[in-house]
C-alpha cells in the first residue's frame, strides 16, 4: 500500500507540472494575442488613419449557401473607398469571422472582435438567432451593432439603442406580398408554407394582415433544423387543399425543396415567395443540384430550371436584372474592379448586390457622423439623418430615435423570361418584371401605401467609381 | 527517451517508490489521504489560476473561462470512457440539457447562481440515469448509437417546444454581474475555473475510491468484476450519470459565456469534437481534460489566423479547424495513444529515469496487454491478486482506453 501511494504522489506532481505548463502556455499565448491597441484616439477602433470594424457571418455550415458571398462583396466598397483616401482620411479595415450560423460561436467570436481586435462597430453581421445572442453584450459595451442582416422586428427595441437592423421587417415584406395577392388573385384559394422560426412566422403574420381569412385553405410549415429532404408532405397537403396561390416564407434551399416535389406530383400553383428565399441566381443552381442529386434526367432538369419563371417576390433593392438601373451599373463596376475574386466566382446576384449596398450604407453613415467620429456620434447621426442617407434602397431607411429597423418598403416583382436576364458565372437566370409601384408600410397594421418620396440615385462620384 | 524492457509486471515496474524518490520529490510531497491531497492541489491550482487571470487580457480571460467549462465536460467524458470503458456520442446534448436548465432558471427565477448551477447539474445527472440504465445493457457501437440518438433528439425537442425553450432564438440570459471594479470577463473566468477545480477534486476522489476501482474493474472485464462482487449495471449507470452531470455543469457554465442558449448551439459535431478533445488530451486522465479543453477553444482560433496569414480561400479556411482536429486525432492515436497527458507523463518519467538511471515505465497499452496475458494464466506471476485488485494497482491516470 505504501508503495502505491508514493506513486500517486509522483503522478500528482506530474499533474501539477502539467498544469503549470498549460497555464504558462496560455500566458504566452496571451502575450502574443492580447496586445493593446496603439490607438491614441479616444474612440476604440478609430485612429486618424483607420477605422476597424468587424462582423460574424456564416462562411460555412447550413446557412452558408449564398450568404457567404455577402461579406466578401462588402469589401468591394471598402477597397474602393480606401483607394480614394478613406472617409475623412480614415481607411476602413473590415474583419469578418465565420460563426457557422451557430450562436455559441457568434458569442465567442464577437468577444474576439471586441476585446482583441478592438473594433469600433459590429457591421453587417448575419442572422436573427446569432445576433440576438450578442445584442445584450454589444449594447452593454455601447458598441454599435449596425445593419444587422435580418428582418426581425426585434432590432427596434428601446432597451438596445445601439442595434440597427437593415432589411425591411419580414412583416413588411409579407404585407407587400399579401397586398398583391389580395388585389390580383381575389377569389383564389391561398395556401401558406413557412419556416417555423421568427422569419417565416413574421412573413405569414404580414401576409395574413392583407389576405382575407376566408381565402386561406391550408397552412404548412417546416422545421429548419431538420430540413434535409423534399417537402413532399407539405406540398401534397397544399395540393389536396386546392391552394392555387402558395405564399412562402422560406430560405433558398427550402424554396427548391418545395418546388421540386410539387413539380413531381404535377402541382404548379402560383408561387409568391419572400425575397429571402427567392433570389433566382441562388435558387436556380439549387434546383439543378437537387434534381441531379435525385437522379433526374436532363429533360427533368430543364423542366425544373423553368420553375422559376412566373414566381412572384418582393424587392427592396433595385432588381439586379435591370441592367440600366444606375445602382446596378455601379454595383457591377465596383465588384469587377475592387472584388475581382467575388466577381469571377459569383458575379452580380442578390447576395453580392446586398453586400455592396449594405457597405455603401455604412460609408454614408460614417460621412454623416462627421470628422470627429465617436460611437455615440454615429448613433446620433443615424437617428437624426438616417432617413436622408443616400443608399441603394428603393425607399429611404426608416431610422429615427424610436425606429431601428431598415427599409419600410419595396416593390413586387415577377421572374420573367421576357425581362432582361440575370447573367452570373453560374448561369443565365430569368430577370425581374416589376409588377407594382414602390410601396411603403409599417410592420404593424397600417395600410400599404404608394411611395411618394424621391427615388435615390448614386451620387456622381460613385457613378465614376474608378 | 530510452525505454528498457521491464521484466517485472506493470505495477512494480512503474517508478519504484522507494526512498530514492525523496531526493527530488520532497518539495512536492503531498498528504497521502486523497481528499486532503486533492484539496491542497486545488488551493495550489487556484492560486496559479488567480495569477494567470490577473495577468491576462479580457479576451483571454473569456477564453480561459470557456476552457474551464469545457474541461468539466471533458473530465466527465474522460471518466466515462477512460475509466469505465463506455463511449458516448451524446455529451454535446447533455451539455445542452444543463445549458437549457440554467437558462430557464435564470429567466423564470431569481435564485443564487450557485444554486442554479447545482440544479442544472442534478437535472442532467438524472437524465444520465435515465439514459444510463438502457445504455448499461449495451456496449460498443450500440451504446454509441443510443447516445447519438440523444445528440440528435435534444435540439429537435427544444425546437419542437418553442414556447418553453424559445425555439431557434432560444433563451437569452444575463451574465453574472461582477462585484466592484472587477473586469466582467475575469469575474466570469473565476466562476468557471472555481467550478472546474471543485469538479476536479470530486472526480479525483471518485476515481480513487472503491467506485473508481469498480469503474476500472468493469471496464477491464465485466465478468471478472461481477465475480468479484461488483454490480456491473449499477456501476455503469453510476459512471454514466456522473459523467452526464459533469457535461450538464459544463454546458450551464458555457451559457454564462455565450449569454444565450438555443438549438444551433449544441450540434452533433460538438459531441464529436468533445470525444476528439478527450482522446487528444488523454482518455481517463483529469489533466488530459484540460489539454482537450485548450484544444477545443484554441484550435479553431489558430486555424482562422493561420488561414488568414496564408490567405487561404474561404472554402479551405472553413474546414481547416476540422482538418486540424482530424489530423491531430490520427497522430495521437498512432503515435501517442494515451494522449497529450500520457505522452507528457512518459516524457517526465523518461527524464527522471535518465537522471536517476532507472527504467522508465512501459508503454501503457503494452502494459495492459501484458497484464491481460498474465490474467489468463491461473497462478501466474500475479496469482495472489484477483482482477479487481489488479486494476487498482494501476494508477487511474496512467491507463489507456481499453479497445
Amino acid at each position: 500500500m505504501r508503495l502505491r501511494r508514493r506513486r500517486h504522489a509522483l503522478s500528482r506532481s506530474a499533474t501539477v507540472l502539467a498544469l503549470m505548463v498549460a497555464t504558462s502556455i496560455s500566458a504566452v499565448g496571451a502575450g502574443v494575442l492580447g496586445t493593446t491597441p496603439a490607438s491614441a484616439s479616444s474612440t476604440t477602433g478609430v485612429t486618424a488613419k483607420q477605422i476597424t470594424i468587424g462582423a460574424t457571418v456564416p462562411l460555412t455550415g447550413p446557412a452558408a449557401s449564398g450568404y457567404s458571398e455577402i461579406a466578401p462583396a462588402m469589401d468591394a466598397v471598402f477597397n474602393w473607398v480606401n483607394a480614394h483616401g478613406g472617409v475623412y482620411g480614415r481607411k476602413i479595415k473590415y474583419i469578418y469571422l465565420d460563426d457557422e450560423y451557430n450562436p455559441a460561436k457568434t458569442a465567442t467570436l464577437t468577444r474576439q472582435l471586441v476585446l482583441q481586435d478592438h473594433i469600433f462597430a459590429d457591421v453587417g453581421s448575419l442572422g436573427t438567432p446569432t445576433q440576438l445572442s450578442v445584442q445584450k453584450y454589444l449594447n452593454s459595451q455601447k458598441i454599435p451593432q449596425l445593419f444587422i442582416e435580418s428582418g426581425c422586428n426585434c432590432w427596434s427595441n428601446k432597451r438596445y439603442p445601439y442595434s440597427f437592423g437593415w432589411e425591411p421587417p419580414y412583416t413588411v415584406e409579407g404585407k407587400l406580398l399579401g397586398n398583391y395577392v389580395k388585389q390580383h388573385f381575389a377569389g383564389k384559394k391561398v395556401g401558406f408554407l413557412y419556416q417555423d422560426t421568427t422569419f417565416g412566422q413574421d412573413v405569414m403574420k404580414g401576409a395574413k394582415l392583407e389576405i382575407p381569412k376566408s381565402s386561406v385553405v391550408s397552412e404548412q410549415n417546416y422545421n429548419v433544423t431538420t430540413l434535409a429532404g423534399p417537402l413532399t408532405t407539405q406540398m401534397s397537403a397544399l395540393k389536396a387543399a386546392g391552394a392555387q396561390v402558395v405564399v412562402m416564407g422560406t430560405i433558398p434551399a427550402a424554396t427548391a425543396l418545395a418546388m421540386l416535389p410539387a413539380f413531381a406530383i404535377g402541382y404548379t400553383p402560383q408561387y409568391v415567395i419572400d425575397s429571402v428565399g427567392a433570389d433566382a441566381p441562388t435558387v436556380g443552381p439549387l434546383l439543378a443540384a437537387f434534381t441531379a442529386a435525385g437522379g433526374g434526367s436532363a429533360a427533368t432538369a430543364k423542366a425544373t430550371a423553368g420553375l422559376l419563371n412566373g414566381v412572384i417576390t418582393d424587392a427592396y433593392l433595385p432588381p439586379e436584372g435591370l441592367g440600366s438601373n444606375p445602382w446596378v451599373v455601379v454595383t457591377k463596376k465596383l465588384l469587377a474592379k475592387y472584388a475581382p475574386t467575388v466577381w469571377k466566382k459569383d458575379g452580380l446576384n442578390g447576395n453580392t448586390e446586398y453586400g455592396v449596398a449594405l457597405a455603401y450604407t455604412f460609408v454614408q453613415a460614417l460621412k454623416a457622423a462627421g470628422k470627429n467620429l465617436t460611437r455615440a456620434g454615429l448613433m446620433k447621426a443615424l437617428e437624426k439623418k438616417g432617413h436622408s442617407l443616400t443608399t441603394a434602397g428603393l425607399v429611404p431607411l426608416s431610422y429615427s430615435a424610436s425606429v431601428h429597423y431598415g427599409y419600410e418598403g419595396g416593390e413586387v416583382v415577377e421572374f420573367s423570361s421576357s425581362a432582361p436576364p440575370v447573367v452570373t458565372p453560374t448561369g443565365r437566370w430569368p430577370g425581374d418584371k416589376v409588377l407594382t409601384p414602390v410601396e411603403v408600410t409599417t410592420p404593424g397594421s397600417g395600410p400599404v401605401r404608394k411611395y411618394k418620396g424621391r427615388i435615390s440615385v448614386p451620387p456622381a462620384f460613385v457613378k465614376r467609381s474608378d | 527517451m530510452t525505454r528498457a524492457p521491464s521484466p517485472v509486471p506493470v505495477a512494480e515496474s512503474a517508478i519504484r517508490p522507494d526512498g530514492d524518490r525523496r531526493d527530488g520529490g520532497h518539495l512536492l510531497r503531498l498528504p497521502e489521504q486523497p481528499l486532503l491531497r486533492h484539496l491542497v492541489l486545488m488551493v495550489f491550482g487556484a492560486g496559479l489560476l488567480y495569477l494567470l487571470t490577473q495577468s491576462l487580457s479580457a479576451y483571454n480571460n473569456f477564453q480561459v473561462g470557456e476552457i474551464g467549462a469545457f474541461a468539466i465536460a471533458l473530465a466527465g467524458l474522460s471518466v466515462l470512457t477512460g475509466q469505465n470503458g463506455q463511449i458516448s456520442l451524446g455529451h454535446g446534448a447533455l451539455m445542452a440539457i444543463g445549458a437549457y436548465t440554467v437558462a430557464l432558471l435564470m429567466v423564470h427565477t431569481h435564485l443564487n447562481l450557485v444554486v442554479e448551477l447545482a440544479i442544472a447539474t442534478l437535472v442532467t445527472t438524472a437524465v444520465g440515469v435515465v439514459v444510463g440504465v438502457p445504455a448499461a445493457r449495451l456496449g460498443g457501437a450500440y451504446l454509441a448509437g443510443v447516445t447519438l440518438l440523444l445528440a440528435l433528439t435534444v435540439p429537435l425537442l427544444a425546437a419542437q417546444y418553442g414556447s418553453i425553450f424559445g425555439g431557434e432564438q432560444g433563451l437569452t440570459t444575463t451574465p453574472p454581474s461582477a462585484p466592484g471594479t472587477i473586469n466582467p470577463e475575469r469575474w466570469l473566468a473565476w466562476i468557471q475555473l472555481a467550478a472546474a477545480l471543485v469538479v476536479m477534486v470530486l472526480l479525483g476522489n471518485l476515481v480513487r475510491s472503491r467506485f473508481g476501482r469498480a469503474f476500472r474493474a468493469v471496464r477491464d472485464d465485466d465478468v471478472a468484476a461481477s465475480l468479484a462482487g461488483i454490480h456491473v449495471t449499477r456501476t455503469k449507470v453510476l459512471a454514466f450519470s456522473v459523467s452526464a452531470g459533469c457535461a450538464g455543469l459544463g454546458g450551464a457554465l458555457l451559457v454564462l459565456s455565450t449569454g444565450v442558449v438555443n438549438t444551433g448551439e449544441f450540434p452533433l459535431t460538438l459531441s464529436i469534437e468533445l470525444l476528439a478533445g478527450m482522446v487528444i488530451g488523454g482518455a481517463g486522465t483529469l489533466v488530459g481534460a484540460w489539454w482537450g479543453a485548450i484544444a477545443l477553444v484554441y484550435v479553431p482560433q489558430w486555424s482562422t489566423s493561420l488561414s488568414s496569414r496564408l490567405s487561404l480561400g474561404t472554402t479551405v479556411a472553413a474546414y481547416l479547424a476540422d482538418a486540424l482536429f482530424g489530423a491531430a486525432l490520427i497522430v495521437v492515436i498512432l503515435a501517442a495513444p494515451s494522449g497529450i497527458q500520457g505522452s507528457l507523463r512518459r516524457l517526465a518519467h523518461g527524464i527522471a529515469a535518465a537522471t536517476t538511471g532507472r527504467a522508465s515505465p512501459p508503454n501503457p497499452p503494452a502494459a495492459l496487454a501484458r497484464l491481460l496475458r498474465s490474467a489468463d494464466v491461473p497462478g501466474g506471476t500475479r496469482s495472489s491478486s484477483d482482477a479487481s485488485t489488479r486494476s487498482r494497482d494501476r494508477s487511474p491516470d496512467q491507463v489507456a482506453t481499453k479497445e
